[in-house]
């Protein structure tokens, strides 16, 4: 992909049609996959925001954050905390989610930003953590602890109350102005913020902002000697991915109105590097990628238990086939973090562009004469990396 | 007084565990240059150690019981005490301290394992790509773990004799009231000796000379003919041992589970970076520093003023350290400051 050419807007447009054509028809060309029910598919959508949000921080800037899932539980709090008390419509729910997780990045951006490298990983490592444990502990009155945050019969929900919509018997459940947040339109309300998040994101890429991120990545001592500074940059990015975190973790709480503290967790934060490097840091579409794959395998593989397995070995000889299942069955089901574990190992390993370099190398070797200069992103990526490398 | 006396014991013996992991992670990071992210999976796989060979100790088969006349009763008796009889359940109830002669092999080959089949290929890779591997291979270990053993903790026995609790307020003279685990107590020990231990191998023996020779220039160690690879390949096992030696003593303190490394990993990342990237007696020192400010802060008066400061302490000062000193407490000059 051609981060350093001009790109045409046309061909943005382009390319935005052909991303929404395919994001839209979702539910149709999932189905022979055995994807095509609305939860997993608003779980591609909330986390492909999760992850473009942070390769603008991680892919532009070259800054490892391992704290963005604070963001996420914030955003979620917020949403849950705007049906409870305003109104279960999903609009003021996204706004202060995303905005309370903006302002939170903002104050953690502040300090982070001061130190580079390692350093930055660990001091929002470390921010993230006091989040999880403050959530867990003294913030009870506001995170309901352990229990997580929950909808009730009794909340006041203002705006709601004013217009004189009273919940029934059952719970109500989050829906934009009467469309529900769940099911299928659900799922439309996720890809349709999506898609906004995404032409924003494009736009970043595209801008001379974006170009300056990317300066940063790969030489901030030269950015400064032009006379930038950098920190505002890295401030607004940070920010910026910050807010998309809290967009999808209000989404989360669109989804299903329960926001708890093990979304805050660092171990939630290390998910978001994940598919971000397999998809393809730095790509355009490679953490969308990314976060598709790594949802549609781990609810797939997390399906298999030893009878499925069982049953797929069935045509070997019994003897051949309980070995094999219960080998098998080490990476899925409850292992499938072992396959993810593994598939990471090896992505970074051997393949630091992740997928869209793979697919990048496959294009070069299918087409070698076709191309007569081989320009492909992961291969600047990794000069970058060399360059950046050397400087450490 | 008493609560101030028992609040620097316990975070001493807190401390202990954090300055033996850390110890082990600013060891490798000033040798080999690398950040492990897997060094709380190896503390992990110490612990394991331990639950493995009770497992294998206490491997038993159905006895009848005698002192049962009414019908035919059995019970499970351990194999050990069926053959040794009251020497076997010796053996059994020594269990934690044996499994330190199993878990020092063990761990010395997963950590040269680990080094030579791994982390050599990422000297000279960002930190960032050096971060994500590890945490992979953290991944993959804890998933291993989790598989072999089950995902619920297994409590593991200290030995009877040191289970119950030590007066040693009798001791200090501050009555008879305080008393403080017994096991804690020689944790405490424990890590004390094995932290003079690698301090003393690093400085009074000539290969820890070496060793610190080529963490202070590695080229010129190399120019006079020294394979230092070598010697750092081993200094990543001896920080596996230590981190696995910390696991097995502190199973009966906390009943390991697969996922113990991935919660002591970022305390003791905490601790290594406020002690100072590389610096040994920083780490060390950072440990129980950090370790007696936790008990502190955990105390009811110290919550009362500032609520949840217990929960936050260790990063709260982890934040301030690196703004305002980002080499840390005793880093070297010139080392990681940016």
């Amino acid at each position: 992909m051609s981060n350093t050419k001009i790109v045409s807007p046309k061909k943005d447009m382009i390319f935005m049609a052909i991303l929404s054509a395919v994001v839209l028809t979702m539910p149709l060309w999932l189905q022979p996959f055995g994807a095509a029910y609305p939860d997993l598919m608003q779980k591609f959508m909330i986390f492909g925001i999760f992850a473009i949000g942070y390769n603008i921080l991680f892919g532009l800037t070259g800054y490892l954050s391992f704290g963005h899932a604070a963001f996420l539980g914030v955003g979620s709090y917020t949403a849950v905390w705007s049906f409870k008390l305003l109104s279960m419509n999903v609009i003021p729910a996204l706004i202060f989610g995303t905005v309370l997780s903006g302002l939170f990045a903002l104050a953690i951006g502040f300090v982070s930003l001061r130190r580079s490298g390692i350093y930055f990983s660990i001091l929002t490592l470390a921010f993230a953590q006091m989040s999880y444990n403050l959530a867990y502990s003294v913030l009870t009155p506001i995170t309901n602890g352990e229990t997580g945050l929950q909808l009730e019969q009794a909340d006041p929900r203002v705006l709601d109350r004013m217009s004189g919509i009273e919940a029934d018997a059952s719970l109500p459940t989050p829906n934009l102005f009467g469309i529900e947040g769940i099911g299928y339109s659900g799922f439309y309300i996720c890809a349709a913020l999506m898609l906004i998040s995404f032409f924003i994101y494009l736009r970043i890429f595209r801008s001379p902002f974006g170009l300056k991120l990317r300066a940063i990545k790969s030489n901030q001592n030269r950015m400064g000697y032009t006379g930038f500074s950098t920190r505002p940059y890295l401030m607004t990015a940070f920010v910026i991915s910050g807010m998309y975190a809290g967009l999808a973790g209000s989404l989360l709480a669109v989804t299903d109105p329960l926001a708890g503290a093990e979304r805050m967790q660092w171990t939630a934060s290390g998910e978001v590097v994940l598919i971000t490097i397999l998809g393809g840091v730095g790509t355009l579409i490679g953490p969308l990628l990314g976060a598709g794959i790594i949802k549609y395998f781990e609810n797939i593989f997390s399906a298999f238990n030893d009878t499925v397995l069982l049953n797929a070995f069935s045509f070997l000889p019994d003897w051949l086939a309980h070995p094999i299942a219960s080998v098998v069955g080490l990476f899925v089901g409850e292992g499938w973090h072992l396959t993810l574990g593994l598939v990471f190992m090896l992505i970074v390993i051997f393949l630091p562009g992740g997928i869209m370099e793979g697919i990048s190398r496959l294009s070069r070797l299918l087409f070698k004469r076709e191309k007569t200069e081989p320009k492909s992103d992961g291969h600047e990526n990794k000069e970058k990396e060399q360059t950046s490398a050397g400087e450490v | 007084m008493d609560a101030i006396f028992l609040q620097i014991l316990n975070g001493l013996d807190k401390g202990g565990a954090y300055a033996l992991i850390a110890l082990g992670l600013t060891l490798v990071f000033g040798t080999l240059g690398v950040v492990n992210f897997a060094h709380g999976a190896i503390f992990m796989m110490g612990a394991f150690c331990a639950v493995t060979l009770e497992k294998l100790l206490t491997l038993s088969v159905k006895v009848k019981d005698e002192s049962v006349t009414f019908f035919d009763a059995y019970k499970e008796t351990p194999y050990l005490e069926l053959w040794f009889g009251d020497t076997g359940t010796a053996i059994i109830d020594w269990s934690v301290p044996l499994s330190i002669i199993l878990a020092v092999p063990v761990m010395l080959l997963i950590g040269i394992v680990m080094e030579r089949s791994l982390i050599r290929y990422f000297y000279k890779r960002p930190h960032a790509e050096q971060i994500l591997v590890t945490f992979g291979l953290a991944i993959v270990l804890q998933e291993l773990v989790k598989a072999a053993f089950g995902a619920n903790p297994i409590p593991q026995g200290a030995p009877d004799i040191v289970s119950g609790s030590a007066a040693v307020g009798a001791i200090f003279g501050l009555g008879e009231a305080v008393v403080y685990p017994w096991w804690r107590l020689i944790y405490l020990a424990f890590s004390l000796i094995t932290i003079g231990l690698v301090f003393s191998f690093l400085h009074f023996t000539t290969y820890g000379m070496v060793v610190r020779a080529g963490m202070a220039d590695r080229e010129t160690v190399e120019l006079l003919g020294i394979n230092i690879e070598r010697r750092f390949t081993i200094v990543f096992g001896i920080a596996a041992v230590v981190a696995g030696l910390a696991g097995v003593m502190y199973t009966p303190v906390l009943p390991p589970d697969y996922h113990l490394g991935m919660d002591f990993l970022v305390l003791s990342f905490v601790v290594v970076v406020v002690g100072g990237m590389g610096s040994l007696p920083g780490a060390v020192a950072a440990g129980f520093l950090l370790g007696i400010l936790q008990s502190f802060s955990s105390m009811t008066e110290v919550k009362d003023i500032f609520p949840g400061i217990d929960q936050i302490i260790i990063y709260l000062v982890a934040v301030v350290i690196l703004l305002t000193r980002p080499r840390g407490l005793l880093g070297r000059r010139g080392v990681m400051e940016s």
